[in-house]
């Protein structure tokens, strides 16, 4: 057991792959002499050498149709898209090509890949390079989405991904690369699809996810010790698959559900629970469900804007208490 | 065989009566293939849409001879040509047409889609410009595993103005991926002629420079001049000394896809250009060869009885079960995205 930063997590997890299946390759902007502008891929160049870490230019859709290409022939690469937002520049491989091949062509082609990407924001970069883009990825059959908030789940998630015979979608969470958490040594492979309950409780239930976990956390113990109030917290994880028994476990439990998203307000991945949770989980609720998010605003710049923005404890619990109490 | 009665063209032939014939065999097969699938669409039998090779098939046929087992076509949604060229059967191909369950991917994909991995055909992609960063991707992993197959990938000439087209070049160029780019400049760009809106007069020969590669331009209705120009760069690929850009110049006779009648066209041209037809060059070429008129008109015969029993085939072969709906969503079979 040793602590370790979310952004070394990311290196142990890759590296871990890479030194078991020599067929994992890694390709990116800046991801190999530099050691990535995160600096969460330090010394994967210097380990395994400039042809299973390769330096690309800004090419965003090379890289995808490249790492697409190799991984229909045979390797399993992971392509790294510098932050989420340019995603855009590349969505025809995300939305058009990878997930539709194995259905196209009847399961002749599979497509076993991970695209890492710094998503979220936190760190002051503007509209452009802070978004939280998971739901573009939520709403394309034929991907796999997750998005780890701790250094352990980034390890366990990375490798169960980069296993996976699918297109995986690996959402980095740009503040929290600095976040630290306990590590324990060894192989650390972890299940796609798989929700954690991090805090157990009884009165209502918060999902959240990457950024906004330890938030929906620090706001759960809030609740306890000033408003009586106990959450269960939930880290939903895994967008694609999505697991709804242990969401839907926690409602029937507590009778009341709380989403904490930072994307934006409109189709949001707590829409989709949310409609879950109310065609299957209605009989459980004790009252609405409701979804904390941010706006439906691009994000700005400034720090006290960006603040007011995305959700935090202050907010959540804010929120809670009021609806709670009626 | 003949040619020893015509020592001149014997002495010059570099490409021999065989591979003659296979060539002179597959534009045939192409365009009788072809021709019959425009005929089942006006008899309401092929659905969707569909984008023929009519004219262009001397370019199939020259890389489909001289691409070996193991190397991997990569497609556009014009791709009937360049499947049937690496020797997938004609029912197979029809079927998918026709949306069967005898079709290629039991009518899943359909007609832009075509795909065999066991022919090394991987993929028809519909989205333009998209497959060229995909044959780089397969080209990596040859040269990263050390394996000796080349990936060839063609498309249009519109297809020089997308993002992903530079992309790819700059891309197969800095990692000298053994890959070959088959351009076939057929004019059109869908219904606009390419050179009202390309800022070169040789839309992929022109681009060449920038990414340091030779200009190669052919011309793509003779069998053999694609021949020729696929071995050699099918050669410098799997000798690891990186990619071509060619760039094939011919025409479709027929219009962009199945709702174009190509009005777009001026008078004259059409006909001008049937004058260059592949097939009648080659026919005559095969003349001047002296190759044996016999086994040039048994390889038309039976291309005319191939496709008889090959959309016999398809029309007898049911839709594919629905089950298909759901299947292969996912690596595991199925299309669960929660439990």
């Amino acid at each position: 057991m040793a602590e370790l930063s979310y952004r070394d997590a990311v290196i142990r997890g890759i590296s871990q792959e890479m030194r078991r299946d020599k067929n994992v390759v890694f390709l990116g902007e800046d991801i190999g002499a530099a050691g990535g502008v995160f600096k969460a891929t330090v010394g994967l160049f210097e380990e395994f050498g400039p042809l299973r870490v390769r330096d690309t230019p800004i090419s965003e859709q090379a890289i995808l149709g490249a790492a697409m290409g190799a991984a229909m022939t045979g390797l399993r690469p992971i392509a790294e898209i510098m932050f989420s937002d340019f995603i855009a520049v590349c969505f025809d491989y995300i939305a058009n090509e990878m997930p539709k091949i194995a259905y196209m062509t009847n399961g002749q082609v599979k497509c076993p890949l991970v695209i890492r990407t710094g998503n979220g924001a936190g760190v002051r970069f503007g509209a452009q390079h802070s978004q939280s883009v998971e739901n573009w990825t939520m709403m394309i059959p034929g991907l796999k989405v997750v998005a780890p908030s701790s250094p352990v789940d980034v390890i366990g998630l990375m490798a169960a991904a980069i296993r996976d015979n699918n297109p995986v979608i690996f959402h980095e969470h740009k503040a929290l690369y600095a976040t630290k958490g306990e590590v324990p040594d060894g192989e650390i492979i972890d299940t796609l699809g798989t929700a954690k309950i991090l805090r157990a409780g009884t009165d209502c239930t918060i999902l959240a996810l990457a950024l906004m976990v330890p938030r929906a956390l620090e706001a759960a113990e809030i609740l306890a010790r000033e408003h009586g109030i106990n959450a269960e917290v939930v880290d939903v994880r895994s967008l694609v698959p999505l697991d709804t028994q242990t969401i839907l476990g926690s409602v029937a439990k507590t009778g009341r559900l709380f989403t904490v998203e930072e994307n934006p307000r409109l189709l949001g991945w707590g829409a989709e629970i949310a409609s879950i949770v109310a065609d299957e989980g209605f009989w459980d609720l004790d009252g609405p469900i409701v979804r904390i998010t941010t706006p439906h605003i691009p994000l700005p710049a400034a720090d006290h804007l960006e603040d007011l923005a995305l959700p935090n404890a202050a907010r959540i619990v804010d929120k809670i208490r009021r609806v709670m109490n009626g | 065989m003949s040619l020893r009665s015509n020592p001149v063209a014997s002495l010059n032939d570099d490409i021999g009566p065989n591979i003659r014939l296979e060539l002179y065999r597959l534009q045939v097969e192409i365009r009788d293939c072809e021709k019959r699938a425009y005929d089942l669409f006006l008899q309401n039998m092929i659905k969707g849409t569909s984008h023929l090779s009519l004219g262009q098939e001397a370019i199939a046929a020259g890389f489909g001879v001289a691409m070996k087992k193991g190397d991997k076509s990569f497609c556009t949604y014009r791709g009937h040509a360049h499947t049937l060229a690496r020797g997938v059967p004609m029912e197979a191909m029809l079927g998918e047409l026709m949306l069967r369950d005898i079709g290629l991917m039991r009518g899943k994909g359909g007609s832009m889609h075509l795909t065999s991995v066991e022919h090394g055909v991987m993929g028809s992609y519909a989205i333009i410009g998209a497959h060229l960063p995909i044959a780089c991707g397969s080209a990596w992993r040859a040269q990263y595993l050390g394996e000796k197959d080349v990936s060839v990938c063609f498309f249009g000439d519109g297809t020089t103005n997308i993002g992903a087209f530079h992309e790819a070049l700059n891309f197969a160029v800095i990692w000298k991926l053994p890959v070959v780019f088959v351009c076939e400049n057929n004019l059109y760009m869908e219904y606009t002629l390419n050179a009202d809106v390309t800022a070169v007069p040789s839309p992929a020969g022109d681009r060449a420079s920038a990414y340091g590669l030779p200009k190669i331009v052919i011309d793509g209705n003779d069998a053999d001049v694609v021949y020729r120009t696929a071995m050699a760069a099918i050669e410098k690929a799997r000798n690891g000394e990186g990619p071509s850009l060619i760039e094939c110049l011919t025409y479709r006779h027929s219009g962009h896809s199945r709702a174009d009648p190509g009005k777009y066209r001026p008078p004259g041209e059409l006909e001008r250009w049937l004058e260059k037809d592949p097939l009648k060059i080659y026919k005559q070429r095969l003349a001047e060869f002296n190759v044996d008129a016999a086994q040039v008109a048994a390889i038309e015969v039976e291309s005319k009885r191939k496709v008889e029993v090959a959309t016999e085939l398809c029309k007898a072969s049911p839709s594919a079960p629905v089950e298909l709906l759901t299947a292969d969503v996912y690596a595991d079979g199925g299309w669960a995205w929660r439990n």
